[in-house]
C-alpha cells in the first residue's frame, strides 16, 4: 500500500509535511480502493469467506510448532498476495516494518532461551543458542504470515464490505453502522483539513515557529470539531428525512458464489493438514 | 387543485435571542405545481423547505401537509411518519450531508430500508433509480470518490427511490458544472410529467423559469412577492432590492458611465 502513495521529498515545513500526510492518507485509500476492484485471486471471492480464512489461518500459523507448517504457511500466504495482485514493492515495507518489531522482541530469546549453542558474540561473550534461534525464528516468521494475511484480506476487500461482513459474526448492527459512517466522513473531514492547511500554507513564509506551528494545529483541530457537530447535525436531519426513526436497517447483499465454494473446502484443507502435521509431530 | 402544503402566518427563529429566519409567513402550495422559492442567502428559504419536510417546527403560525397538521406530535406517531417520509423527499443543498452511506447503492436502499420495504424490492427499485439518474456505472463507488455532479445525482436518485409525490430541492444547481447544472435542470424538467409536487428553493435566476410555473421572493424572512417567474423576473428592481442581482455599472463607446442589473435572463435592456 505504501509503496504506491508516494511524494516528493518532504519539507521541513510543519504546515507542509502536514498537507502531505494527508494528502498521502487519502491517496492510499484510493489505491486500496483500486486493488480491492481489481482481478485477483482473493478479489473474486466473499468478504465473509475471506475473513473467516484469514483467522483460520493466522490461527493455523499462531499454533504452528514445526518449522514445515510455518514455511509451508508463509510459501501459501506469498502465494496469495502475488495471485492477488499485490506487489513485492508494496509488501516489503509491511515486511521489514514486522521484522524489527518482532525482531526487538525475539532477540533476547537468541541469548536467553537455554539450548546448544551455535556461535558466541566476539567481545561481549554472549552465547546464541539453536533453541533460541528456533524460537526467535517462529516469533518472526509467523508475526510475518499474519500481518501479511491481515493486510491482503484488506486490501483486496473494500473497507466497506469489510465493515459489513464483521455482522456475520455477531457484531451489532449499530456498531457496524458507526463504524461505515465513520469511514465515510473521514475522508471529508480530511479534505476539509487539507483545505485548511493549504489555505494557510498560501500565506506562510518560511519555518512557522514551533509554537506557532502547534497553535495552528490546535486551531484546526477546534475548527474541524465545531464542522464535525454542524454536519451530524445536519446528517442526522437527513437520515430523519428518510425515514429514520432510531432504528438502524442495512441491506446484507453477500451471496455465495462458485469461487467461495471452492475456496472453503482449500481453505480447510490447508488448515486440516497445518494442525494435523503439528498433532502427529507434538 | 388539492393544497399539498398550507403554511399560515409562520415564525421562526433558530434561537431566542436571533432574529427571525421566517417572519410571518403564508403560502400554499398544491398539487402537481412546480414552486421556486428565490431569495438571497439567509433569506429563510431553506428554512421553510426544513419545515415543509418536518425537520424544524415553527414556533407559531401552523402548517399542513395532505390535510393533516404537520407538527412533531404527528410526526411522533409512526404511521403518520411512515406515510410522510413516504410522500415528502428533500434533496439538500450540501450533498455530502446526504450521503452517510458507504457506497452508492447503500445510499439510495436507505430509505426503502428504513420504510421495511422488502428485499427483492428495494434492490429492483435501488437498480431502476440508478439507472434513471445515469449513475449505474457508480453503484460501489464510496461518496467521496464523487464528483460535485454526480454526487448531486446520486442525493436525487436516494430520495426518489421512494416515489415520492413531493420533492423538496434546497439549491439543486449550487456548485455544479454547467454539465451537471443542466441535467439536473433537465432530470427536474422531465420528472413527474405535472403530476408531482416540486419546491425549489434557489437564487439562480437562470433556471428558475425551467423549472417552474409559480414562484416567491423571500427577503430577510418575509415574502416580498409571489407571481409567475417570468412576470418576477423582469421587475428587475424588485431584483434588485432582494439581493438576487447586482446593478452592473461599465462605460460605453461614448464614454458615458452606465449602470443596470446584472441578470442573464431577458437579458436585452436599454442603456439609459
Amino acid at each position: 500500500m505504501g509503496g504506491e502513495a508516494h511524494h516528493g521529498k518532504k519539507r521541513g515545513n510543519f504546515v507542509q509535511r502536514t498537507i502531505d500526510a494527508l494528502a498521502e492518507a487519502m491517496e492510499r485509500s484510493l489505491y486500496a480502493e483500486q486493488l480491492a476492484s481489481s482481478r485477483g485471486i482473493l478479489q473474486n471471492l466473499d468478504p465473509r469467506i475471506k475473513l473467516i480464512g484469514t483467522l483460520l489461518l493466522i490461527a493455523t500459523a499462531a499454533s504452528a510448532h514445526t518449522i514445515t507448517v510455518v514455511i509451508a504457511l508463509a510459501v501459501v500466504t506469498f502465494g496469495l498476495a502475488l495471485l492477488s495482485r499485490i506487489s513485492l514493492r508494496t509488501l516489503s515495507p509491511i515486511w521489514i516494518g514486522m521484522f524489527v518489531f518482532s525482531g526487538m522482541i525475539g532477540l533476547p530469546a537468541l541469548f536467553l532461551v537455554p539450548g546448544p549453542i551455535l556461535a558466541t558474540i566476539p567481545w561481549l561473550g554472549w552465547h546464541i543458542s539453536a533453541t533460541g534461534l528456533r524460537s526467535a525464528a517462529f516469533l518472526i516468521l509467523r508475526s510475518e504470515i499474519s500481518i501479511t494475511l491481515s493486510f491482503i484480506m484488506i486490501t483486496t476487500t473494500l473497507w466497506t464490505h469489510v465493515l459489513k461482513s464483521l455482522r456475520s459474526f455477531g457484531i451489532p448492527t449499530l456498531i457496524v453502522v458507526i463504524l461505515s459512517m465513520t469511514y465515510r466522513y473521514i475522508f471529508l473531514m480530511l479534505q476539509s483539513a487539507s483545505d485548511m492547511f493549504e489555505a494557510r500554507q498560501s500565506r506562510v513564509i518560511g519555518k512557522l515557529p514551533d509554537n506557532e506551528a502547534r497553535r495552528l494545529a490546535a486551531a484546526t483541530v477546534g475548527v474541524l470539531l465545531s464542522k464535525s457537530f454542524q454536519l451530524s447535525n445536519d446528517v442526522f436531519m437527513a437520515m430523519q428525512s428518510r425515514g429514520f426513526r432510531g432504528e438502524v436497517y442495512i441491506l446484507d447483499e453477500f451471496t455465495l458464489r462458485r469461487n467461495d465454494y471452492i475456496a472453503i473446502p482449500v481453505i480447510l484443507l490447508i488448515c486440516g493438514v497445518g494442525f494435523w502435521f503439528n498433532y502427529i509431530t507434538a | 387543485m388539492d393544497a399539498v402544503f398550507t403554511v399560515q402566518n409562520v415564525n421562526y427563529a433558530y434561537s431566542t435571542t436571533s432574529d427571525l429566519a421566517l417572519n410571518d409567513i403564508s403560502l400554499t402550495i398544491t398539487q402537481g405545481s412546480r414552486v421556486a422559492i428565490m431569495g438571497a442567502n439567509g433569506s429563510g428559504k431553506s428554512t421553510l423547505l426544513r419545515i415543509l419536510d418536518g425537520l424544524y417546527f415553527p414556533q407559531s403560525g401552523s402548517v399542513t401537509a395532505f390535510d393533516h397538521p404537520l407538527d412533531e406530535a404527528h410526526l411522533m406517531d409512526e404511521a403518520y411518519a411512515h406515510a410522510f417520509r413516504r410522500r415528502v423527499a428533500f434533496v439538500f443543498q450540501n450533498p455530502d450531508v446526504q450521503l452517510f452511506n458507504p457506497t452508492v447503492f447503500d445510499e439510495v436502499a436507505f430509505g426503502p430500508l428504513q420504510l421495511r420495504w422488502d428485499k427483492p424490492t428495494i434492490i429492483k427499485k435501488v437498480a431502476e433509480t440508478l439507472d434513471l439518474l445515469e449513475i449505474s456505472h457508480l453503484r460501489d463507488r464510496a461518496p467521496h470518490r464523487l464528483s460535485g455532479g454526480e454526487k448531486k445525482r446520486v442525493a436525487i436518485a436516494s430520495v426518489l427511490v421512494l416515489d415520492p409525490e413531493v420533492i423538496l430541492l434546497d439549491e439543486p444547481t449550487a456548485a455544479l458544472d454547467p454539465k451537471s447544472q443542466s441535467r439536473v435542470v433537465d432530470f427536474l424538467v422531465d420528472w413527474g410529467a405535472g403530476k408531482k409536487t416540486v419546491v425549489v428553493a434557489t437564487h439562480d435566476l437562470d433556471t428558475v423559469p425551467d423549472i417552474a410555473d409559480d414562484a416567491y421572493i423571500f427577503k430577510q424572512g418575509k415574502i416580498v412577492a409571489h407571481d409567475t417567474p417570468r412576470n418576477l423576473l423582469a421587475n428587475h428592481q424588485l431584483l434588485l432590492d432582494a439581493n438576487l442581482v447586482h446593478a452592473h455599472h461599465h462605460y460605453h463607446d461614448d464614454g458615458k458611465p452606465h449602470s443596470h442589473p446584472h441578470l442573464h435572463f431577458g437579458h436585452a435592456h436599454d442603456h439609459q
